[in-house]
């Protein structure tokens, strides 16, 4: 898996529609458990991306993540922005600083992951979309390097994101409704398994 | 006329920004500068950083800004626009644990009398005590 600019500028686009195309489905979700923008405000963000997807391909990739990051902070309107925004922030920066793709895959997503982390001051196993990155993460770390790496991130994300349907929310605005937040798949971890998802399809289309 | 602590108001809403920002310049005077922002960057119920930004160079005083928020978004996105500001700037700005009409009111009111940063935070975060 090498990462050419023609291949990360097809990347981004593929994710960045298939989270547009997802927003009825993100907004549903988010209506049952949380204030109902999540689809509208991802679909804001990430149609800003398509409009900047020239520009943004022509960049290194670093700068790229970063004005991807950047991007999302200034429009989703919501407080996913800032979270995925971080997260691409510190993934460009962690390729600032001596990490390359795809050797350091696992360790630029993780800095992604610590970014969103620190930003919503949550861990896993609170109902959001750190319970679709970090088991990503996870797979990463512990399937580097095999031929079914990608298949087996697919098969992470999917399955982690049902898993926050029995989870009651601790934070976030699903934590608001306690023990009625259970049942229902959580919104930023379903959007998180969209994007990872487009992003494996289109490299398995790739190989 | 002394220098006071700017106060920032980011609420989901405009109106409930506006209002809450009437409030205050009616209560508390003039002296102290209040901006205020509400609404996502297509102007439906929401946040925008680029709006907080802009509110916070607006009520920005050498003595420092005091964000109060309404919901959780307004939050995570007023804690982006801090760390998006210069360094300089970034040190000077706080976002207030406290509800926020009572916050912006109190705070307000204590940035008034000339006090410090750390001074107007505490007492509007004095509402969020147990």
């Amino acid at each position: 898996m090498s990462l050419q600019p023609e291949t990360f500028k097809s990347l981004v686009k593929v994710a960045a529609e298939q989270v547009i195309s997802c927003a009825p489905e993100l907004t549903s979700l988010d209506q049952a458990i949380g204030d109902g923008d999540h689809g509208i405000n991802m679909k804001r963000g990430f149609e800003a991306v398509l409009g900047k997807l020239d520009a943004i391909s022509a960049q290194p990739l670093d700068e790229a993540l970063k004005t991807i990051g950047k991007t999302l902070v200034m429009t989703v309107g919501g407080a996913s922005g800032p979270l995925y925004g971080s997260f691409f922030l510190a993934a460009g920066e962690a390729l600032s600083h001596d990490k390359h793709l795809p050797d350091d895959l696992a360790d630029v997503f993780g800095s992604g992951v610590n970014a969103v982390s620190a930003r919503g001051r949550s861990q896993a196993g609170e109902k959001t979309m750190l319970d679709v990155l970090v088991p990503v993460l996870e797979t990463l770390k512990t399937a580097a390097g095999q031929p079914d790496l990608i298949a087996r991130v697919r098969t992470t994300a999917a399955e982690a994101v049902e898993r926050t349907a029995p989870m009651q929310a601790t934070k976030g605005r699903a934590s608001f409704l306690g023990a009625r937040s259970v049942g229902h798949v959580d919104p930023g971890a379903r959007s998180s398994c969209v994007l990872v998802q487009a992003v494996c399809a289109r490299l398995e289309d790739r190989q | 006329m002394t220098e006071t602590v700017g106060i920032v108001i980011v609420s989901h809403s405009k109106d409930i920004a506006k209002g809450t920002a009437d409030m205050v310049r009616q209560m508390v005077g003039s002296e102290v500068k209040v901006a205020f922002c509400g609404g996502n960057p297509d102007g439906g119920l929401g946040t925008s950083v680029a709006s907080i930004i802009d509110a916070i160079n607006d009520a920005w005083s050498a003595k420092g800004v005091a964000i109060l928020v309404d919901l959780g978004g307004a939050e995570t996105n007023s804690e982006m626009a801090v760390e998006m500001l210069e360094p300089a700037q970034r040190d000077l700005v706080v976002v207030c644990n406290a509800p926020i009409v009572e916050g912006a009111v109190m705070a307000a009111t204590e940035a008034a009398g000339g006090s410090t940063l750390a001074q107007v935070r505490a007492v509007a975060e004095e509402l969020s005590a147990d």
